[in-house]
């Protein structure tokens, strides 16, 4: 701890500056490349969570299935071999809405003692709907967040601070496409709560730079901002930290509906920490953050000495 | 430090108080009762009924409590799952048709709560199973026969006036009236336009002729106008199926959701709700009786027989229709055959007594229609995926009786498959038809099982993801931790107490989430202050100066930081739909609290520790 709290953080501003833009890229090139796999959500189509008291071979669900419209249907295990759960797209022939029990009821026919636990149908258009509604609100998101701190800070920490959130969305995404991890509602919510949280970050350490520059003797804007991170070092790592620590809680605990959802959370969070350093700082720096930038948005203070 | 103001401590005190009392009914598990009540609209249950209930139900062994009147309702708490379920069928057989039986959670929150308003939370369907259906109206349909309707009004207002005329045709949201002449348009024009105020009319150029165009606004009425009547008409038939809590409601211009928290099954709920059938009462044409002409003849039409399929000749209008039934109820007559017993409204009634008055001894036919619609989906020329709607309908006669005598409002019908097709058909007629088809286009089904699961799923995760802060902070900050972390637990009985409080605010899986997450979230503005107050003791600050700068330095970077978060939570709830919202509110409102106690609360606390004069310390444990 003492060590870094000498270390010389935007000495490897030029690193880290790389390595963000090869992340995006890479995210980038994976998101064109390999897509997303899009969840029920936003695809339209049905779904079911079958459980039984013994273990579900997926080779018997499949076989059941066999010769029906749905022989090629996603059924995977989740949770233990006794909890599975079949997928269908929406397909011309089948686009009505009783896949769901028709799916269980093949089913059912070869294996007994089925429970249905879940059945979900969602129509193509709702899907499509629900895929441009929630990609406006990311967009409506990152647009608000970039007014918002526009009027509270200089315009270098603004577009620092979006560009990371921009980052952020991106490299998360990335990596739900790198493991082909379901996206689904939930993690449109992490993605929000995640663009709140480390904005959240970048305030924090744009506040205390600001302080910095204002009561601080130092001349020198890329040792200012050295102080400022080295400041907030404590805070940073400890607010993310148990913050992690309640996603990681729900991650191994809170069962396969807010999977995802942690999932997006948990590398937010750690990707949110590094941005707030290493993207909104570094990128303010290039733009050649100066003592004047601070000037105008400045809160009047009442001077209490006589 | 001056002493900490005593009423923002009588503050914190009076809010975790109120809330720590509203959140008390949580403790209180719901436990499965049995609902009973009227299929008359605003009906209660009589005292004869409640007793012959409770008799059969200690008579058949089953435990169950003294039951309570809830709205119109009669509740009746069950000892357990299994005897709900059994209890359900006996008060059914016991009560007979004047009554719904549904089964349902009760509160077991104690009376002195309950009178001050206190309730627990609303389970998000989730958490405590049901369906969630969304329903897609096809308000196009509803134009389009709209639409027919005024075409058949312009035709008769024509042959009123002994105006001849050429056609009166509807394309889209046009009618087209072609005359035979020049003296009929002028005749007619100032006339049909004063009639029909929702268009907006002009001649056509080549011929005598008027384009009456359907106006924007008629459109929306129109369209309003079957969403809302089809949400009226669910809402019913919803009410029929027995589901206690259900929710029927509008979502944006031509949709409905509907929640049914603890329905089992599923299937039985979406055939109820998408069926539309409905019944017409014309005459034979006897004229043709014995004949079985291969094209209708004039003023006929052709539909088969249900038992047989042999085509019966019927006149094409009808006496009365299925929206004149005021009321239907499943029967069983002197054989022992299931029939249904209809009443008429009053122009219903009137009618069928003056075309029956007229053919006594002649047969009347019951046509029996059953639309359905089924969403098709399909890729037009730009390889766009669209979607269309299928309406078929299906027509057959389920009954020919000779008129014995003149009808009034109140008669009956045989010619049923089965009491529940009797039931199911009085059901339908009660509810009323819809006015435009309707589809399912999004279902969300949550068994029982998974509801338990999800809710211990979440309330684990949210236990070990609580513990881990606590631990994190008391080791990390001592003493200022252990406050924080008091804090940190008046945040959660603060945030459920809020939620309780709040009518609308439902808690889903993904609220829990929420909850979850502002918990690891909250403690970031107690590490704000504390990083602060350990920066000033650091520069050689005096505890108590050092106390009261970390403070007052923190606060601004803490609003900043939270309105952010705020703000997402805000787009997510207009943006997401259902359990998303859940988490939207939940994380609202936990940072709207976690600020509260970790600002205002812990400031206390530490007034009250280290704030007397007499108990300055030398030395703070952070």
């Amino acid at each position: 701890m003492k060590a870094l709290h000498r270390f010389d953080f935007m000495g490897l501003r030029r690193t880290f500056g790389v390595l963000s833009i090869v992340l995006v890229v890479v995210s980038l090139g994976l998101l064109v490349g390999r897509g997303l796999n899009l969840g029920l959500d936003f695809t339209g189509g049905a779904l079911i969570e079958i459980t039984s008291p013994q273990d579900i071979a997926i080779e018997d669900a499949r076989s059941a299935l066999q010769g029906s419209p749905y022989q090629d249907a996603v059924i995977q295990h989740f949770g233990s071999a006794r909890d599975v759960v079949v997928r269908v797209a929406p397909k011309e022939e089948i686009g009505n809405d009783k896949a769901g029990l028709e799916l269980f009821a093949l089913l059912e026919k070869s294996m007994p003692e089925l429970e249905l636990r879940r059945v979900e149908f969602v129509g193509p258009q709702v899907g499509d709907e629900l895929r441009d509604q929630s990609g406006l609100a990311l967009l409506m998101a990152l647009g608000t967040m970039l007014v918002y701190i526009w009027f509270r800070f200089s315009n270098k920490f603004g577009i620092s601070a979006v560009v990371a959130l921009f980052h952020d969305v991106i490299v998360v995404l990335g990596f739900f496409a790198l493991f082909q991890w379901q996206v689904d509602l939930t993690v449109l919510a992490a993605l929000l709560a995640l663009i709140g949280y480390s904005i959240n970050d970048s305030i924090v350490i744009a506040d205390y730079v600001r302080d910095t520059f204002r009561t601080s003797r130092l001349d020198d804007p890329l040792e200012i901002v050295n102080s400022a991170i080295r400041l907030t070092l404590g805070r940073t790592i400890n607010t993310s930290l148990t913050t992690l620590l309640v996603v990681l809680a729900l991650l191994i605990f809170g069962g396969e509906a807010v999977h995802s959802f942690a999932q997006a959370l948990s590398i937010g969070i750690v990707v949110g920490t590094y941005s707030s350093i290493y993207i909104v700082c570094n990128l303010a720096l290039s733009m050649k953050l100066n003592k004047e930038d601070f000037i105008v948005n400045i809160v009047e203070e009442v001077d209490e000495a006589p | 430090m001056s002493q900490y103001p005593r009423w923002k401590l009588l503050l914190l005190i009076a809010v975790l108080g109120i809330c720590g009392l509203y959140a008390m009914p949580n403790l209180y598990p719901d436990v499965p009762a049995i609902q009973v009540s009227s299929t008359e609209a605003g009906g209660e249950v009589s005292l004869y009924a409640r007793e012959k209930m409770h008799k059969a139900l200690t008579d058949a062994g089953i435990g169950h409590g003294d039951g309570e009147q809830v709205g119109t309702s009669w509740l009746v708490r069950m000892a357990g799952n299994d005897e709900q379920l059994r209890g359900k069928l006996i008060a059914e057989e016991a009560l007979g048709r004047d009554y719904v039986v549904a089964l349902n959670l009760a509160q077991t929150t104690p009376s002195w709560l309950r009178k001050i308003g206190a309730s627990p939370m609303n389970l998000g369907l989730d958490l405590r199973g049901g369906v969630h259906f969304l329903i897609q109206v096809d308000s196009e349909a509803a134009v389009r026969q709209r639409m027919q309707a005024w075409a058949g009004e312009v035709r008769l207002m024509l042959r009123d006036e002994g105006v001849r005329y050429r056609s009166v045709e509807h394309e889209g949201r046009d009618l087209i009236v072609q005359f035979h002449d020049q003296q009929g348009l002028d005749a007619m024009d100032s006339k049909i336009r004063a009639r029909l105020r929702e268009f907006n009319g002009r001649r056509l150029e080549d011929t005598p002729g008027l384009r009456l165009s359907l106006s924007e606004q008629g459109v929306r009425d129109i369209q309003n106008y079957a969403v809302d009547q089809n949400r009226t008409s669910l809402a019913n038939r919803v009410n029929e199926l027995g589901v206690g809590e259900p929710v029927v409601q509008r979502q944006g211009v031509d949709r409905i959701v509907v929640q049914l928290p603890g329905i089992q099954d599923a299937s039985q709920a979406r055939r109820i709700l998408g069926r539309t059938a409905t019944l017409e009462f014309r005459l034979v044409a006897d004229e043709y009786s014995g004949m079985s002409p291969s094209i209708a003849p004039v003023g006929t039409e052709i539909f088969p027989f249900k038992t047989d399929g042999r085509p019966v000749v019927l006149r094409r209008q009808s006496i009365v229709t299925g929206d004149q039934v005021t009321n239907a109820n499943m029967g069983f007559d002197e054989q022992g055959v299931p029939e249904v017993n209809i009443t008429l409204d009053a122009g219903g009634a009137r009618r069928m007594q003056r075309i029956t008055a007229d053919n006594v001894g002649k047969p009347m036919g019951v046509l029996f229609i059953e639309s359905k619609s089924e969403m098709q989906s399909y890729v037009d020329a730009e390889g766009e995926r669209r979607e269309r709607m299928l309406n078929t309908s299906e027509a057959y006669v389920i009954n020919v009786a000779t008129i014995r005598d003149t009808l009034g409002s109140r008669f009956r019908i045989t010619g049923l498959d089965s009491a529940a097709e009797a039931s199911e058909l009085a059901l339908l007629l009660r509810a009323g038809g819809l006015a435009a088809p309707i589809t399912i286009v999004e279902e969300r089904t949550i068994g029982p099982s998974l509801g338990a699961d999800n809710i211990a799923a979440g309330l684990k995760s949210m236990v070990i993801g609580m513990a881990f802060v606590l631990i994190f902070m008391a080791l990390w900050y001592k003493a200022f931790g252990l406050i924080a972390n008091i804090a940190l637990v008046g945040n959660l009985v603060i945030i459920v107490g809020v939620l309780s409080l709040i009518p609308g605010a439902t808690l889903t899986l993904p609220g829990i989430a929420g909850i979850v997450l502002t918990i690891g979230m909250a403690v970031d503005a107690n590490v704000l202050i504390f990083e602060q107050i350990k920066q000033l003791l650091k520069d050689g600050q005096p505890p108590l100066q050092a106390i009261e700068g970390g403070y007052k330095r923190a606060f601004s970077t803490i609003l900043d930081a939270n309105i952010t978060t705020m703000i997402a939570a805000v787009i997510l709830f207009a943006a997401g739909s259902g359990s998303v919202q859940g988490f939207a509110v939940t994380l609202f409102i936990g940072i709207l609290t976690s600020m509260f106690t970790a600002i205002v609360g812990t400031r206390a606390l530490v007034g009250v520790i280290y704030g007397r004069a007499s108990r300055v310390p030398s030395r703070l444990s952070i």
